[in-house]
C-alpha cells in the first residue's frame, strides 16, 4: 500500500521531469540571489571579516543591534523614514485617486487618452534624471525655480541645503512622478463598477457629487484598501535610491533614511556586520507591518492580500 | 391637467439646473486636466529648451519654453566626453542581454509554476513569493555577489535582478488563461513540456511577453544603484552613472581646464539629461499600452 503510494509519487515526479528542468535555473537564482543573502544575515550577529568569511567570523550576539539602538542616528533614521512615507501616503496616495476620478469624468475619448499618456510619462523617467532635474531646477545659480522666485521679487534660496525643505521637495517630486501611474489602477477599478448602480442613484434623485460619493468611492474601496496594505508594508523602505541622489551633508538631518544609512556605513565604510544589523531591523519591521496591516484589513473589510 | 404640469415643472427645472452645473463641472474638469498635463510636460520641455540655449540665457532666466540664442555646442561637448559613448553602449548591452535573461527565466519559471501536475508546486510558489515580503537586504546581497566573484563584471548588472518575483507571478497569471485543451492536445501528440512552452504557449502570449519584457527593459535602462554597488570600473559604467557624475557630482565642470567649458556648465548638464532621457521618451508613447495592460492584469487578484 505504502509502496504503491511512494512509487506513484515518483511516477508523477518523473512525468514532470522537464518542468523541473525548466524551473532549475530559477531555483538556482532564488537559492543564490535571494536565500543565500537571507542566510548571510547571520553576520549581523558576528564580527564579519572577509578573510574568515560568513562561517568562521566570531559571534558577537546582539552587539551591533545595541550599538545601533544606542546611537544618536537610530531615532533620527526611524523618524525620517516614517515621515517621508507618511507624507507620501497622506498627499500622494489620495492625489492619484482624485486624478482617476477626474479622468473618469472626461467625455472626449481622445482628450482622455492624450491626458493619460502625458500623466503616465514621468513614471518612466529614471531616478537619476529625476534627481538631476530637481537639483538643476532648485539650483541658486540659474535654476528655474529660483529664477521665478527672483522675478517675483523674492530672494534666491539654495533649497537643497535646507533640511526643512527636503521632505517637501521629495514628496513633490514623487507626486509628479507617480500620480498618473498610480491612477491607472483606480481608473480600472472605477470602470469595473456596475453601471446600473449609477442609474439607480440618478433615479433616486442623486446628483453628480452624490453619485461619486455613494457609488464610485465605495466601489473602489476594496482596491484602495489592498493598495494601502501594500503601501503600509513598505513604510520602512522608502525610495532610498532616489533619496541618496538628493542627499548632501547639509540636508542629512532630514534626508537620511535607513536605506541610505545602510549604504553609507556598509558599502562606503565597509562596516558590514553593523549595517546588516540595521538592515535586519528594517526588514523585520517591514515584515511585521505587512502582516499586521493585512490582518487589520481582513478583520475590518474582508479584503486582504492572502 | 394643471396637476400634471405642476408635477412636471420641478423635475424639468431640476434637470436644467443639473445639466448646467454638470456642463460647468465638465469644463472645469477639462481645465484642471489641461493644467495637470502642462505641469507634467513643462519640466521636460524646459530641460530640452535649456540644453539648446546659450549659457547666459539660462542663468538669467530668459529661457521659458523655447531655446534662446539656439546652439548645439553643449551637445558637441557632451558627445566628446569619452565615457559617454562607452556608457551608452554598456546600457544598451545591459538592457538587451538583461531583458533576454529575465524573459528566459521568467517564462520558464512561470510556466512550471502554473502546472497542476508539478509535484511540490505549492512549496516552490511559496518559496518565490516569500521573497517579496522578506529579503536579505543590501549588504548580505552585496557580499554574496562579491563571494561569487561578480563584482566589477557585467554579470553584476544582470544576475542579481534576473527574476522579478512580481513579474513571474504576473506571467503565471497570464499563462493560467491559456486553454487547457490546447495543452492537452499537444501532449497527446507527444509534445514534451519544452515543446509545449515554445510551440504552443509562447506564440499565444506574445502580447504578455512584450508587456513583461518592457517592464524589465525599462528597469534596466533606468537602473543606477546596482552599478553604484557592484561596479568600480569606469569602462563598465552605464549611462545613468555618467549622468550622475556630470549633473549631481559636477565632474565635467570640476575637471574643466578651459574657461570655455565652465562657461557652458549648465548647458552641458541639461544636454546630458536630455541624452539620458530622450530614447525612453521617444519609445514611450508606442509602448505605453503594454504597461497599462500589465498593471491591469496585476490588479486582478487570483
Amino acid at each position: 500500500m505504502r509502496r504503491t503510494k511512494v512509487s506513484a509519487l515518483w511516477r508523477r515526479i518523473w512525468a514532470a521531469k522537464y518542468l523541473y528542468l525548466m524551473f532549475f535555473p530559477v531555483l538556482l537564482y532564488y537559492i543564490f540571489m535571494r536565500y543565500a543573502p537571507m542566510a548571510g544575515l547571520v553576520i549581523a550577529f558576528k564580527n564579519y571579516n572577509a578573510f574568515a568569511g560568513f562561517a568562521k567570523s566570531p559571534w558577537v550576539g546582539f552587539k551591533y543591534f545595541s550599538q545601533f539602538f544606542n546611537s544618536i542616528y537610530c531615532w533620527r533614521l526611524i523618524r525620517n523614514t516614517l515621515l517621508i512615507n507618511l507624507y507620501d501616503l497622506v498627499f500622494n496616495f489620495p492625489a492619484s485617486i482624485v486624478l482617476a476620478l477626474l479622468l473618469n469624468e472626461v467625455r472626449q475619448p481622445r482628450f482622455k487618452k492624450v491626458t493619460q499618456t502625458i500623466t503616465y510619462m514621468p513614471y518612466f523617467i529614471s531616478s537619476v534624471v529625476l534627481a538631476s532635474m530637481v537639483v538643476q531646477f532648485l539650483s541658486p545659480t540659474g535654476g528655474l525655480v529660483n529664477n521665478i522666485i527672483e522675478s517675483m521679487g523674492g530672494k534666491r534660496t539654495y533649497f537643497m541645503t535646507q533640511p526643512e525643505s527636503f521632505r517637501t521637495i521629495y514628496t513633490l517630486m514623487n507626486l509628479w512622478k507617480n500620480i498618473g501611474w498610480n491612477s491607472i489602477i483606480f481608473l480600472a477599478a472605477i470602470s469595473g463598477i456596475n453601471g446600473e448602480l449609477y442609474e439607480a442613484c440618478t433615479v433616486d434623485g442623486g446628483g453628480h457629487l452624490r453619485r461619486m460619493w455613494h457609488i464610485t468611492l465605495p466601489g473602489i474601496l476594496p482596491t484602495v484598501i489592498v493598495l494601502l496594505i501594500m503601501r503600509l508594508g513598505h513604510m520602512m523602505d522608502a525610495g532610498y535610491e532616489t533619496i541618496l541622489l538628493l542627499q548632501n551633508n547639509a540636508n542629512l538631518e532630514t534626508s537620511d533614511v535607513i536605506g541610505t544609512y545602510v549604504y553609507r556605513r556598509g558599502i562606503l565604510k565597509n562596516e558590514y556586520s553593523y549595517s546588516t544589523a540595521v538592515g535586519i531591523f528594517q526588514s523585520v519591521i517591514g515584515f511585521v507591518l505587512v502582516i499586521a496591516s493585512n490582518w487589520l484589513s481582513r478583520r475590518f473589510s474582508e479584503t486582504s492580500l492572502w | 391637467m394643471s396637476t400634471v404640469s405642476k408635477a412636471k415643472l420641478p423635475v424639468q427645472r431640476n434637470r436644467i439646473r443639473e445639466s448646467f452645473s454638470r456642463r460647468l463641472f465638465l469644463k472645469i474638469n477639462v481645465l484642471i486636466l489641461l493644467l495637470i498635463s502642462a505641469v507634467m510636460l513643462y519640466p521636460v520641455l524646459y530641460v530640452i529648451a535649456a540644453s539648446l540655449s546659450e549659457e547666459t540665457a539660462i542663468l538669467k532666466g530668459e529661457v521659458v519654453l523655447w531655446p534662446v540664442r539656439t546652439h548645439v555646442l553643449a551637445y558637441a561637448k557632451v558627445f566628446r566626453y569619452p565615457q559617454l559613448l562607452t556608457s551608452y553602449r554598456n546600457t544598451i548591452l545591459y538592457t538587451v542581454l538583461g531583458t533576454a535573461i529575465n524573459l528566459l527565466l521568467t517564462t520558464a519559471g512561470a510556466w512550471a509554476l502554473c502546472q497542476r501536475k508539478l509535484p511540490g508546486r505549492r512549496f516552490l510558489t511559496l518559496m518565490c513569493t516569500f521573497t517579496m515580503f522578506f529579503s536579505g537586504g543590501m549588504i548580505p546581497t552585496f557580499l554574496i555577489v562579491k563571494e561569487l566573484k561578480m563584482l566589477n563584471t557585467m554579470w553584476a548588472m544582470l544576475i542579481p535582478g534576473a527574476v522579478s518575483t512580481y513579474n513571474m507571478i504576473l506571467m503565471r497569471t497570464f499563462f493560467m488563461g491559456i486553454p487547457v485543451s490546447l495543452v492537452e492536445a499537444a501532449e497527446l501528440d507527444g509534445c514534451n513540456d519544452f515543446g509545449i512552452l515554445i510551440k504552443i504557449v509562447l506564440p499565444l502570449s506574445m502580447a504578455s511577453l512584450m508587456t513583461i519584457g518592457m517592464f524589465y527593459a525599462v528597469s534596466h535602462w533606468n537602473s543606477y544603484f546596482s552599478a553604484v554597488l557592484y561596479l568600480n570600473k569606469p569602462e563598465l559604467y552605464p549611462l545613468q552613472i555618467i549622468l550622475r557624475q556630470v549633473v549631481l557630482q559636477n565632474e565635467i565642470v570640476e575637471n574643466a581646464s578651459s574657461s570655455a567649458e565652465s562657461n557652458m556648465a549648465e548647458g552641458i548638464k541639461y544636454a546630458t539629461i536630455v541624452v539620458a532621457m530622450l530614447p525612453m521618451l521617444c519609445v514611450y508613447p508606442f509602448i505605453q499600452r503594454y504597461f497599462v495592460k500589465g498593471v491591469m492584469i496585476g490588479s486582478v487578484k487570483e
